[in-house]
């Protein structure tokens, strides 16, 4: 089975601070590490190969020279292949600029049955390039996925995380799904693997080398424009309802009942 | 400070460490109170390749050596000093093999070893006989193809937990040290029995028991070395092992003095940090200090061993006995660092204390390893 974990390189931060003249994410200063959910992706890539007996996962990130580390990082859990697409002309990508990137990238490797990406990055937080990525391909896509229950050469069932349960999803392969952090517990790095991430040569795919349409990449080809961000007020007021479950209960639906119906 | 490792030893100790902060320490206080052996680390530790690193490489081990086996002790022992002797004491019951198995007997048992499948232990001391190991009366008789065993040997770390157990047993009593033999004992032989599983102060988790020889029945395959050599596979065993109960002191005295420096910044009294008091700096300043020199003095000896030097026994000794010193001080002066909170269970400190006491009695008590030293000393004396 041939898997294709799409990763990022984040800030290692919960409290990320944006540039109020440009709206951007400022990076000075902090550490960076694989976005959380992606190590997640990372790890369930690896176990579908463990599971098939066979084949090989390659890891891709875009993103400038030092998201090796990152690249390096995921060959020490246990990919096999890794690939940096870096050039100038990729800065400023928004996602859909990204997900065509990384569509590049996949077509250039040719075969593959499964890709796989966390369900969001830490940073932007806006789960659109897993999603992006299927349509460039025109391949199926399953987002939140929780479980993979079962999984062929032809098609896979998996467990869709909802709000209010899961759904249970069948998918004909190649397809793409994105992973919430119920799926698996990631293992550590093993010795041999960062032995191996230290030594492995990781290509540099450029916008030449994988034939980019100039005007989709980059700045010029992100139609999303950021007006504003902005931390949204907390919710102000709110009623406590006192007194005997029974008699708050009423209240309760009194309120409702006037809110709602007016 | 440099300590000048290989970009392996790097990696070795950043992978203990991360097995430590992120896998052991949120485990520690649980094994610790319910004494459970912790099969989950040493999970983690055969799927990160940890369990081979002192084993060479045509038994599917790395290929390293003494350093590498402190490097990686130490971290794992910040994490837990208990969770960490599963590891460590697995060693002890390896070395044996590693220096005295012939091909066969390694081939047979150091892969399994290597890749975390199984456990090993070391059995030597019985009730009568700790210090004076010449004291043994565990019997092996040799019968046709087989040698029959018979005794108790008692406070087997690992015993009931391993697959592959070192044993010295006497061969022939009337030679008296000249005596004893030293045998692979396989977890399932018949007449190999596990008794009492001792209730401890400290390293809790470890598993510290009676294993029981009733007719147990080897093959005479399972000698390690020659008849007569059980003394000798012992001591150039424990040359060999006790850089790692130093290096499991020195991690436990290293958490110590971490966990004291972070305490006694965020507690006040008198208005300000207890850190900002002379008396309190000056505790730490020595805690850090003879940590240092004991961590100087365990990998230069590692060093040393690994080279293929000859005469170990001494620098051997002297690590052992200075990094469980300073780590018995050090976790003791963390306890009165963090006041009447050092005393509690919720604070980690305690049971660093309990936990460092073991490394000053166990692989030789510290009076032992002084008279090691001695001996040595005066040896090259007279030489
Ligand atoms: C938790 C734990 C785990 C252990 N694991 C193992 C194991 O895996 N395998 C194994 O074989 N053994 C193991 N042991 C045994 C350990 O090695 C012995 O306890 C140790 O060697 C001391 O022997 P003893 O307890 O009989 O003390 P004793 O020999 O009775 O000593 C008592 C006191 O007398 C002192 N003393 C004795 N002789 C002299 C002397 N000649 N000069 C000066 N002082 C002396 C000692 O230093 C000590 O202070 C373990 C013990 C413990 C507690």
């Amino acid at each position: 089975m041939n898997i294709i974990v799409l990763i990022k390189q984040v800030p290692e931060t919960t409290d990320v601070k944006i540039d109020p003249v440009t709206n951007t994410l400022k990076r000075e200063g902090v550490q960076s590490i694989i976005n959380p959910f992606d190590v997640y992706a990372i790890e369930e890539g690896i176990r579908l190969r463990e599971r098939a007996g066979a084949g090989k996962v390659t890891v891709i990130t875009m993103g400038p020279p030092q998201a090796l580390e990152a690249l390096r990082e995921a060959v020490s859990m246990g990919c096999d292949d890794a690939i940096l697409l870096s050039d100038r002309k990729f800065a400023g990508s928004d996602t859909w600029a990204t997900s065509y990137t990384l569509s590049k990238a996949i077509k250039k490797l040719g075969k593959f049955d499964v890709i796989i990406c966390g369900k969001q990055a830490s940073d932007g937080d806006t789960a659109q390039v897993g999603p992006g990525v299927s349509t460039h391909l025109d391949i199926p896509q399953v987002t939140y996925v929780k479980k993979i229950e079962e999984i062929t050469i032809e098609k896979a069932r998996v467990e869709r995380m909802t709000e209010e349960g899961y759904d249970i999803m069948e998918t004909p392969l190649p397809a793409l799904f994105t992973v919430v952090k119920e799926i698996n517990v990631p293992r550590l790095p093993s010795l041999k693997g960062k032995m191996r991430a230290k030594k492995i040569e990781i290509p540099v795919w450029t916008a030449e080398s994988l034939e980019c349409d100039g005007k989709k990449i980059g700045l010029d080809g992100s139609p999303t424009r950021v007006m504003k961000v902005f931390t949204p007020a907390p919710r102000e007021g709110g009623e406590m309802l006192s007194g005997e479950p029974e008699e708050v209960a009423k209240k309760l639906v009194g309120l409702l009942r006037d809110a709602v119906l007016g | 400070m440099d300590y000048l490792f290989t970009e392996e030893q790097k990696m070795i100790q950043d992978l203990c460490m991360q097995i430590a902060k992120e896998k052991i320490k949120p485990v520690a206080a649980h094994y610790d109170e319910t004494g459970e052996f912790a099969w989950d680390i040493i999970k983690v530790l055969a799927e990160s390749d940890i369990c081979g690193i002192y084993i060479p490489e045509e038994y599917g081990g790395m290929g390293g050596g003494i350093l590498e086996l402190a490097i990686a002790t130490e971290a794992l022992s910040w994490g837990c000093g208990g969770i960490s002797l599963g590891f460590a004491a697995t060693g002890l019951g390896t070395f044996p093999i590693i220096l005295f198995g012939n091909e066969e007997q390694k081939n047979k048992y150091l892969p399994d070893i290597a890749s975390g499948k199984k456990l090993a232990a070391f059995a030597l001391t019985e009730a009568e006989a700790g210090s004076d190991a010449g004291g043994i009366k565990t019997t092996a008789r040799k019968e046709g193809d087989h040698y029959i065993l018979n005794g108790t040997k008692q406070w087997i770390t690992n015993g009931g937990e391993a697959e592959i157990y070192s044993v010295v047993a006497m061969t022939n009593k009337d030679k008296g040290p000249r005596g004893a033999s030293a045998f692979i004992v396989e977890k399932g032989t018949p007449g190999l029995f596990f008794g009492k599983k001792e209730n401890k102060m400290g390293i809790r988790s470890s598993s510290t028991r009676e294993v029981i020889f009733t007719d147990c029945k080897i093959p005479k395959e399972n000698l390690l070395g020659k008849e007569g050599l059980g003394f000798i596979v012992a001591m150039k065993t424990f040359d060999n092992s006790r850089p790692g109960v130093a290096a499991q002191a020195l991690g436990i005295a290293q958490r110590a003095l971490d966990e004291a420096v972070a305490y006694t910044h965020e507690r006040r009294q008198f208005g300000q940090a207890i850190s900002s008091f002379q008396g309190v700096q000056f505790m730490l300043a020595d805690m850090a200090t003879s940590i240092e020199a004991s961590r100087g003095l365990i990998y230069s000896a590692a060093r040393m061993i690994d080279s293929g030097a000859k005469n170990i026994a001494k620098v051997s000794a002297m690590c052992k006995l200075y990094a469980s010193d300073v780590a018995m001080r050090v976790t003791t002066d963390a306890v009165q660092l963090f006041g009447g909170y050092g005393y509690m269970k919720e604070y980690p400190v305690e049971k660093l204390m309990r936990d460092a006491k073991i490394t000053q009695i166990y692989e030789g008590t510290n009076q032992i390893q002084r008279g090691v030293i001695a001996s040595a000393l005066i040896k090259e004396g007279l030489a």
